[in-house]
């Protein structure tokens, strides 16, 4: 797809200015570039969901089940009925305003409906012209309006055009979630039938192969055999692959993501993990089964975020481990916090994780037994048990890019920056106002990161390049780390586009270039092969 | 033209009591009915919103985590951005509740030329908290007229909101003074920014008018149009103790207005968006910790999901496996399981 040039792309964002019109008479116009297209619909029926055929979202009139109305209106009942959250968020919101110039998609296209407030308005005005009596009689006056086909056009519009990044929530004084608003309205248009190709595809691989990407269980083995043969043509040294692998009766079990073996510069980050394992010679395998942290299900619906996750604890039953560590990963690991307890809890025929190497009990994971391997390794640098040599990493200029949903859905801000300072010798904050919880999207998670939404993606990650772009220009930045594996699929195509000469990869990529294995020899390129004394040049 | 037609809304409610008063002398109606049922619709509309929102059950615990969680021992831990156990959480919400600490972070973002910048934006804070608090403080000291004697805690509240009597000023209340700077303040904004006033409709001007005229009405009453502040003190004691009564004396209808708005009020509030006041306390983003790894947290209507098992994969793939010599685990059987789903066609759970 021809996309505009960066400075074109950015000159038609209004951040001051308003149509002219009330946005209720703005009727959705679903511009090219920034929406998925549809999944076949044999995806949806071989996980039991419903579809509406064969179309598309150009498509003038869209084959809406008979009796819609009644079905969505039923749904969003149900919703305020099971969920406090939602039926809050509805109801409270005083249109401060606070969030609107907080999410990345309204900075990057200055399309009012992509203020928050506006965003979550699309929802709250029909609940209030279809079941308020206020509503009913003051209409536009009051917000309300009615439910209609253009609505729906609207709702899969804008909350595609959500990639529930929280942002908003943080500033918001109730702390009203879009994201989860977001989630809602996504369920319900599924359960219509409206499903994204790039949304339902990798659920349905999930869901029979095993990742979301469809690496069959040989592919895993032999990607990950290409990587391990790699490090050893590097550096000499020889991971046994095998006892990683579908291994029964091993203390740990490893959840990696598929973007981690299924492409660069992911695939460094896997050779990272496998490199820590093997230096500490760590009892760990991982299930061929479930090799996928990442849950697309999440960007569906919750039903499909379960389904998809179920089978880790069934598989650390199988291999008869003691606990479950995990990789990199932004949305993972927000399923994994926040919900993955209250799915499938309680965990009782695991044990709470202990690190084997210090002896440190992660007594804030005591009930769901899951780690996330940075709290791993920045306990094993803290007790002194990793020897690195951080001016193998001299070659870069580090900045680190908090991801969405390890921060604003977990709090895991001190523990990578710990591992960056013992890692490398150049590491740069970006500005204050674009990290830690205040970070800025990739533009591209939650489902989005397709091929026919280009332009929106690219519009809403500019603010992350905006800041990165700051860092690489001050003070040379050449190299972002990030802890999410969609993160390390989606920025070094944003960046391309908008910093050329910045790339992307994982923190453990960088944790197994410092390590120093005991009578190894001297190393002159890093995991990629780059000259260790040359500084990077960055892809261009 | 949201603005305009809540102003004339405004407008009509102003025309009532001066119509219904002053023109046809209907005191009774206008201090015991009305105050009364208004009254009683804020109360049982209140609780129903209360009991509307428990009755919800919150399903997963979400809490927006805006700092560092509580992990490492050596790690410092951001206790009220990241609250662990209720304590936390409540010092939270009381710095949220009281001091509007999100709103505190607010940002202002800026384009220029092709550079976002960022500055801090504490008006809409600064305005919030101006109106909120003298809100409250107003509201503490109309006790005053309620009791009989007054507690002398309200005795020294309004002692300190006037103390600028002392510089020899005119008797004013500081709070007075704030909440038309505060409330204006937020007027002016929705008017003035593009944004803000893109996203308000008719219901958030519409309150803003009614304080504001409830706000203004009681300043010319006190510091004008002196009314009869001992007939007021019995109509209020009246309707305090439910034994309301029409006062003999006549006081200004300006009074009668006052008392009909704060009764349109009242009765708004429930069914609006005023109930942000309540339902500030249910936000799960702010009042759950974020103990998740820790502690197990219910949702009550949890249910088993269809998912393939590790047996029905192996089979699918035992071939290639056997080849490319990932073992094959024999002990696992095939199992059946009971699955629901709310989705689809094979939708088998209604909840
Ligand atoms: S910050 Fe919260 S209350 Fe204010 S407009 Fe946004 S969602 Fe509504
Ligand atoms: S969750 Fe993120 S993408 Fe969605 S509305 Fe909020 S700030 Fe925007």
């Amino acid at each position: 797809m021809s996309l505009p040039k960066p400075d074109e792309l950015i000159s038609d964002v209004k951040l001051h200015s308003t149509p002219a019109k009330d946005w209720m008479e703005i009727k959705p116009e679903l511009r090219k570039g920034y929406y998925l297209s549809i999944v076949e619909p044999k995806y949806l029926e071989e996980l039991d969901l419903n579809h509406m055929g064969k179309w598309q979202p150009y498509d003038e009139k869209w084959p809406l089940p008979d009796g819609w109305q009644e079905k969505v209106k039923e749904e969003l009942q149900r919703r305020m009925r099971i969920n406090r959250a939602f039926k809050l968020f509805m109801d409270i919101c005083v249109r401060c305003g606070a969030c609107a110039d907080k999410c990345h998609f309204f900075l990057g296209t200055g399309d009012p409906k992509n203020m928050p407030v506006l965003r979550a308005e699309l929802v709250r005005s029909v609940i209030k012209g279809e079941f308020s009596t206020f509503g009913k009689l003051f209409g536009r006056l009051a917000g309300a309006r009615k439910l209609d086909e253009d609505v729906i056009k609207e709702w899969f519009y804008y909350f595609y055009q959500c990639t529930e990044c929280r942002r908003c929530s943080v500033f918001c004084p109730y702390g009203i979630d879009t994201a989860e608003i977001t989630m809602m309205m996504r369920e319900i248009l599924l359960e219509l039938g409206i499903g994204t190709d790039w949304g339902i595809k990798p659920v349905h691989n999930s869901y029979y192969i095993g990742n979301h990407v469809g690496v069959p269980p040989q592919s895993f083995k032999e990607n990950l055999e290409f990587l391990v043969w790699e490090f050893e043509e590097i550096t000499g040294i020889k991971i046994d692959l095998d006892k990683y692998i579908n291994r029964k009766g091993a203390e740990i079990m490893f959840v990696p993501l598929s973007g981690d073996y299924f492409a660069e510069p992911g695939i460094y980050t896997m050779l990272g993990y496998l490199v820590l394992f093997h230096y500490l010679d760590l009892d760990v395998t991982m299930s061929p089964f479930a090799t996928e942290g990442g849950n697309f299900g999440f960007f569906n619906s919750l039903e499909m975020a379960k389904r998809l996750h179920s089978k880790i604890y069934d598989e650390a039953k199988r291999l008869k481990v003691k606990w479950i560590m995990g990789g990199e990963c932004g949305h993972m690991w927000r399923v994994w916090h926040q919900y993955h307890n209250t799915f499938f809890g309680p965990i009782d025929f695991l044990e709470v994780p202990k690190s084997p190497i210090t002896g440190t009990v992660f007594e804030h994971a005591k009930s769901n037994k899951i780690i996330h391997i940075v709290e791993f390794t920045a306990d094993l640098i803290a007790h002194g048990k990793l020897k690195l040599d951080p001016s193998r990493n001299d070659h870069l200029v580090v900045t680190f890019h908090d991801s969405c949903n390890t921060s604003r859905g977990m709090g895991i801000f001190e523990e990578p920056r710990f591992i960056l300072k013992h890692v490398c010798n150049n590491f740069v904050e970006m500005p204050e106002n674009t990290i830690r919880e205040k970070t800025f999207c990739c533009g591209s998670g939650s489902g989005l990161n397709a091929g026919e939404n280009m332009e929106i993606r690219m519009r809403g990650g500019f603010p992350r390049a905006n800041a990165v772009e700051y860092v690489h220009k001050e003070y040379g930045v050449n190299h972002v780390v990030c802890i999410c594996a969609i993160d390390r699929a989606a920025l070094p195509t944003l960046f391309q586009y908008w910093v050329p000469g910045v790339e992307v990869g994982g923190l453990h990529e960088l944790v197994a270039n410092a390590l120093v294995f005991e009578g190894e020899r001297s190393r002159d390129v890093d995991l990629r092969r780059r000259p260790l004394k040359t500084p990077v040049k960055g892809v261009d | 033209m949201n603005v305009g037609w809540s102003f004339l809304i405004f407008l009509v409610l102003l025309l009532i009591p001066w119509v219904g008063v002053g023109v046809l002398g209907l005191q009774g109606l206008f201090v015991t009915v009305i105050p009364y049922v208004c009254f009683l619709i804020f109360i049982v509309g209140l609780v129903y919103r209360i009991l509307n929102w428990a009755k919800s059950p919150q399903p997963f615990k979400i809490p927006t985590t805006c700092g560092q969680q509580k992990s490492l021992p050596w790690i410092k831990h951001s206790r009220l951005e990241s609250p662990f156990n209720t304590f936390e959480v409540v010092l939270r919400m009381v710095l949220e509740v009281l001091f509007f600490r999100s709103l505190f972070r607010n940002l202002r973002a800026d384009l220029q030329g092709k550079k976002l910048i960022y500055g801090s934006a504490k008006w809409l804070w600064l305005g919030a908290i101006l109106f909120h608090w003298s809100f409250l403080i107003i509201l503490i000291r109309h006790l005053r007229l309620f009791t009989n004697p007054v507690p002398s805690v309200i005795q020294f509240l309004d002692y300190m909101d006037s103390f600028i009597h002392s510089f020899g000023v005119p008797p004013v209340y500081i709070t007075d003074i704030l909440i038309i700077v505060g409330l204006s303040f937020l007027l002016l904004r929705r008017l003035v920014d593009a944004k803000v006033s893109y996203i308000s409709h008719g219901s958030d001007y519409f309150p803003l008018f009614l304080i504001l005229g409830i706000v203004i009405t009681g300043v010319l009453m006190r510091y004008n149009l002196k009314i009869d502040v001992y007939a007021v003190k019995q109509i209020t004691l009246g309707l305090a103790t439910f034994k309301p009564a029409v006062p003999e004396a006549k006081i200004g209808t300006i009074f009668y207005v006052h008392l009909f708005l704060v009764s349109v009020l009242a009765a708004y509030f429930p069914f609006s968006k005023l109930v942000h006041m309540i339902g500030v306390f249910f936000s799960p983003t702010r009042n759950m910790p974020n103990n998740n790894r820790a502690e197990m947290h219910v949702n009550p209507w949890n249910y088993p999901v269809k998912h393939l098992t590790y047996a029905e994969w192996q089979e699918r793939f035992r071939e290639v496996m056997e080849n490319a010599g990932i073992p094959i685990d024999e002990e696992v059987e095939k199992e059946e399981h009971e699955w629901y789903t709310i989705y689809g066609p094979n939708k088998n759970l209604n909840l």
